[in-house]
């Protein structure tokens, strides 16, 4: 088979710019190769070497005394937890694949991130997700497509990780029509390691053999690192046939396998091949070495027969490895990989050359120095739309909605509902250490063989992020944090998934800059560093660029079991206290969202300095022993919070929020930061007061659990009350009736 | 403390429970449980085997279908033969019923989606090895987790399991009530569990091993495993 | 009218289960397994229904383009 000749249209196919085919020629000296103009598609696709942000993501704090592996060194970062044991943990999207086929794209994402771990040498151990999608309500042609990727997207999930036997123990979902035909699925997983296990994704060794290990290549996802970097169109629903088939039983024996391998003295280097497969792993092992790979393609295990170069270099399939293997060891992993019935194969050797070097038999078809395409990549600097503020809120024109109606409308507007119809097709339970069951502010997993409680968090407001992206960022860093220290957890590191549009348009480009430096100053006011992430540029439908949306997944340590808290109150008689201020910023907030249709306004203020004195003060009361319960106030304010905290056991609360002379609505639906509702038993409100006051962060008492399964709640001269059943209903029932009818 | 118990736990490819239910056990005083690999073909000296959870050659043609063919198989027939206990749970309950081991076969859930969740058993009967710890009518809270696990039979084969009480577990509610509404997969008469008419092979799609801590969400599964110790102590004490 | 739908995985697609079958296939000693795919064979009954719309049905309904082809076959 000829392979094209190399015309400006076979290249502009391919995604490289004018300036960027200049480029490889001056690397290259001469005219590319049909599989050299793909290798350089690939490399140099914003997927795999960030060309557009990479400036932007160096504002990141990536340092620190916990930080083992930085971000950007390896497939993920490593953070030590004390005690010789370390978590390595990545959040990693898989939007486009998902809007093209949901259930295979949200699959093959879990698949891809799993190996991202292992390849650290960890064992993984749970997973969490960040879903977006359109609006699933009503009749709409569109309604329907979101509802169809929903429950794909969901079920890709839970395909994957219960196959692979992973838990999945907390995410988050949210709807708007900014995702409509382009949703967002972020998958996360945390692994577990000691330090002395920490594999390196390096080619070292000159004469070392190179081994492919895991499934076989066929022609999946071919160029699908290069289709995650362009937009949406009408035209790419033609790539279907393009999107690649996961295997969770294939993965759950090369993760046995791999672990296996890595505990014996054989392995050099690892690699797992995610997006561009071969060609990704063997340049970057190579560059990382600084060293060259030398392959033949005719000795990599094939699925289909017939398959070019050219294709097997750039297929996606899933389930593959490329280890580098210590010379003479060639044994272990034979014998490794024949107990685990997987296929391996010698392909190659590292040189001391600098080359990656592709053989198809005789003939070299790439011959590329590896350092030059895995690091000297196109780099550019976008120009950033200049930024206007949100303007105020203007509450005059917002009318006032009887609270009464408005709390059951919130709990159960999809953002805002139960989660449990997502959850509980996943399962959450395997491996035994979850302590906290999904639907709480943040998750918590006791890992077994470290003897370690962990805490993870994710979360991100894309409303407040489309408003003002860099107040929203700086929220959404803020909220993990919240939701750690309502666990009874102090964070040790972020994971960032930045999904955003086109950055070619300048608006665009500034939601990105402005995001990444929200979060960098999120993560430098409470001392964590940025251990790793993706970025997910171009996610645009026909209609426009999705909201901002910069996911945030925060882990955390919880020193002690009797630390950990959660978000239910736990009798009746026990009080209620408030920390933080009641507040009043309806701006961005869900109420303006779902009750009043307007998206508008400037999304509450951040300050840093308050909120981390009233994390401080919660951990210091939750490890007195003195709260039983803690939730804090998020999309819907205080009175979604006081709720969701009467669900789970059955119990009431009387609430009264003082005199005042506050709009009701405000009062009860602001979504002012840095505010959590804690529950104590009666006999330690004393003792809980003067632990409080001494730490300075405003505080009060506002009412008590109820055995009367009621929610009343008095503000100023307005009573309001519902059956906590009722709320419940509306609370568990809105995503099954509109997925189920 | 003095071994009272060696249990074999059978890791097939693809099975996920494996190390879960291999630190249940090791959480009873002198219980040794070792992780089995699937090609062995012996299984001399476990007073007890483990079929875990999991998802055994990905489950793709059928749950259990495969590995009902793995090289150890042989071995657990042969154990079960010779009244050594022998528990399959979820995964494991479907690979004894495609064995054989156990009648009736396990389904795709009623309402099609896969569940992980609690739920509340009832003992139906104490007398057997696997449930002697607990009383008639206990009520356990047990989590779930399966896409299949519809529990069908032909009616005979439905009576036989009847009348000779072979029925161990079934789904309730909290207050012990057998319902449609309890059910959480369709399963023929809220069956959860049923164990062999020799009673030593039991097969349950609920994981016991989940509820063994309190810090995770309960002990209600440490009765099964209480209750296959006892059963072979008492067998040795012989 | 009388109808069977085969629906089967796409030929390039990875097929996991026809992998597994496949593998399993040859540890019970079948030698030389080549091919296993593994699809679904659907049986309709229908009065009234022409076989455009079946055609429709099958594409939108009973298989996923994306990773499926099928074949539908009029009996009756």
């Amino acid at each position: 088979m000829s392979n094209p000749a190399i015309t400006p249209e076979l290249i502009a196919k391919h995604g490289l710019s004018p300036d960027e085919y200049e480029k490889v020629l001056s690397i290259l000296g001469r005219e590319p190769s049909f599989e050299e103009l793909g290798v350089f598609s690939v490399m140099w696709s914003e997927h795999c070497s960030y060309k557009n942000s990479r400036p932007e993501l160096r504002k990141f704090p990536t340092t620190g005394p916990s930080v083992l592996v930085k971000a950007g060194e390896e497939n993920a970062g490593v953070i030590d937890i004390g005690d010789g044991w370390a978590v390595a943990f990545k959040i990693e999207s898989h939007n486009h694949p998902s809007a093209v086929e949901p259930f295979q794209g949200a699959a093959t994402g879990v698949g891809g991130i799993i190996r991202d771990i292992f390849t650290m040498g960890a064992r993984p151990v749970f997973l969490m997700d960040s879903l977006r999608f359109g609006s699933i309500e009503g009749d709409s042609e569109q309604a329907k497509t979101n509802r169809r990727l929903f429950a794909g997207v969901v079920a890709g999930i839970a395909h994957y990780g219960n196959c692979i036997g992973l838990p999945t123990v907390a995410g988050e979902v949210y709807f708007d029509e900014s995702y409509s035909g382009n949703p967002l699925v972020n998958a996360f997983c945390l692994g577990i390691l000691r330090h002395e296990q920490i594999a390196r994704g390096a080619a070292e060794g000159v004469g070392n053999p190179v081994f492919y290990v895991g499934a076989e290549t066929g022609r999946d996802g071919l160029a699908g690192a290069a289709f995650a970097s362009r937009e949406l169109t009408e035209e790419s629903k033609a790539d279907r046939p393009a999107v690649q088939v996961g295997d969770p039983f294939r993965e759950k024996l090369l993760l046995e396998a791999c672990l296996e391998l890595l505990a014996t003295d054989a392995v050099a280097g690892i690699q797992d091949m995610g997006a561009a497969g071969l060609t990704c792993s063997t340049c970057e092992t190579a560059s990382r070495g600084g060293t060259g790979v030398e392959i033949d393609i005719q000795l990599v295990p094939q699925r289909a027969k017939g398959q070019t170069p050219y294709e097997v270099l750039l297929s996606e399939s899933q389930e593959r490895m490329l280890v580098i293997v210590k010379k003479g060891q060639e044994d272990v992993v034979k014998r490794i990989f024949e107990k685990w019935d997987l296929p391996y194969a010698e392909i190659g050797t590292v040189t001391d050359d600098g080359m990656m070097r592709v053989r198809n038999g005789k003939d070299v078809v790439v011959e590329i120095p590896a350092r030059s395409l895995a690091d000297d990549g196109p780099l550019y600097f976008r120009e950033a739309a200049p930024f206007t503020p949100p303007a105020p809120l203007d509450l005059s024109t917002v009318p006032q909605a009887d609270p009464s109606a408005v709390l059951p409308k919130l709990l159960s507007h999809p953002s805002i509902a139960s989660k449990r119809w997502v959850w509980r097709q996943y399962d959450h339970m395997v491996r035994t250490g979850t302590a906290v069951l999904p639907g709480s502010d943040a998750a918590v997993f006791i890992v077994r063989e470290a003897n370690k409680i962990l805490a993870a968090a994710t979360d991100c407001n894309a409303v407040y992020c489309r408003l003002d992206p860099t107040v929203g960022a700086r929220i959404a860093v803020a909220e993990c944090a919240r939701n750690l220290a309502c666990s009874g957890a102090v964070p040790l590191g972020v994971t960032d998934n930045l999904n955003f549009g086109n950055p070619h348009k300048p608006e665009n480009f500034y939601q990105l800059r402005a995001a990444v430096e929200g979060i960098s100053e999120g993560c430098r006011a409470f001392n964590v560093p940025v251990t790793g992430g993706n970025v997910s540029l171009y996610n645009e439908s026909p209609a426009g660029a999705i909201d901002p949306t910069p996911t945030i997944s925060m882990v955390g340590r919880i020193d002690e079991a009797a630390h950990i808290t959660t978000q239910s109150f736990k009798e009746a008689g026990d009080q209620i206290f408030l920390i933080g201020e009641t507040g009043s910023e309806l701006g961005a907030s869900h109420y303006l969202l779902a009750i009043h249709g307007r998206k508008e306004g400037a999304p509450p203020a951040l300050d840093f300095e308050k909120e981390k004195a009233i994390h401080a003060a919660l951990l210091g009361v939750i490890r007195k022993g003195l709260v039983r319960s803690a939730h804090d106030c998020s999309e819907g304010g205080l009175a979604v919070t006081l709720a969701e905290s009467c669900f789970g056991n059955g119990l009431g609360a009387s609430i009264d929020l003082g005199a005042g002379d506050q709009r009701p609505d405000v009062v009860l639906f602001n979504e002012t930061q840095g505010r959590i509702v804690i529950s104590v038993k009666a006999a330690d409100v004393t003792s809980l007061e003067k632990e409080l006051a001494v730490t300075g962060v405003p505080f009060r008492k506002i009412g008590e659990v109820t055995a009367k399964a009621d929610l009343a709640i008095k503000t100023g001269a307005n009573s309001y009350s519902w059956s906590v059943d009722s709320l419940n209903e509306s609370f568990e029932g809105a995503i099954p009736s509109l997925m189920e009818g | 403390m003095p071994s009272v118990m060696k249990v074999a736990v059978i890791q097939f490819p693809g099975s996920n429970c494996d190390t879960d239910c291999q630190a249940a056990l090791a959480s009873f005083d002198g219980v040794k449980a070792e992780i089995v690999w699937h090609k062995e073909t012996s299984l001399a000296g476990y007073d007890a085997i483990v079929l875990p959870g999991g998802f055994s050659y990905g489950d793709y043609l059928r749950c259990g279908s495969i590995a009902r063919f793995s090289p150890i198989m042989g071995a657990v027939r042969a154990a079960a033969d010779a009244g050594v206990l022998v528990i399959g749970i979820c995964n494991g309950f479907q690979i004894l019923c495609e064995a054989g081991l156990l009648p009736g076969t396990l389904m795709r859930n009623k309402g099609l989606l896969f569940r992980c969740e609690n739920l509340h058993l009832r003992v139906e009967n104490n007398d057997s090895p696997f449930t002697s710890a607990m009383t008639n009518g206990q009520v356990l809270e047990i989590p779930i987790a399966h896409g299949e696990g519809s529990f069908v039979a032909d009616e005979e084969t439905l009576n036989q399991l009847n009348a000779n009480n072979q029925i161990l577990v079934r789904y309730c509610d909290a207050n012990g009530n057998v319902s449609p509404e309890a059910n959480p997969n369709g399963s023929l008469e809220n069956i959860a569990g049923i164990c062999s008419h020799g009673r030593n092979v039991f097969g349950l799609m609920p994981h016991p091993e989940r509820v063994c801590d309190h810090l995770l969400g309960g002990t209600d599964g440490r009765g099964i495993f209480q209750s296959m110790i006892e059963a072979v102590q008492k067998t040795k004490a012989k | 009218m009388k109808a069977v739908v085969t629906v089967m995985p796409k030929p390039a697609i990875l097929d996991p289960a026809g992998v597994a079958a496949g593998r399993a296939m040859e540890h019970l000693g079948l030698k030389g397994v080549r091919s296993v795919r593994i699809g679904k064979s659907i049986e309709i009954e229908v009065d009234g229904a022409d076989e455009k719309r079946l055609h429709e049905i099958c594409h939108d309904l009973l298989s996923n383009p994306v990773v499926e082809d099928y074949k539908l076959e009029i009996l009756s």
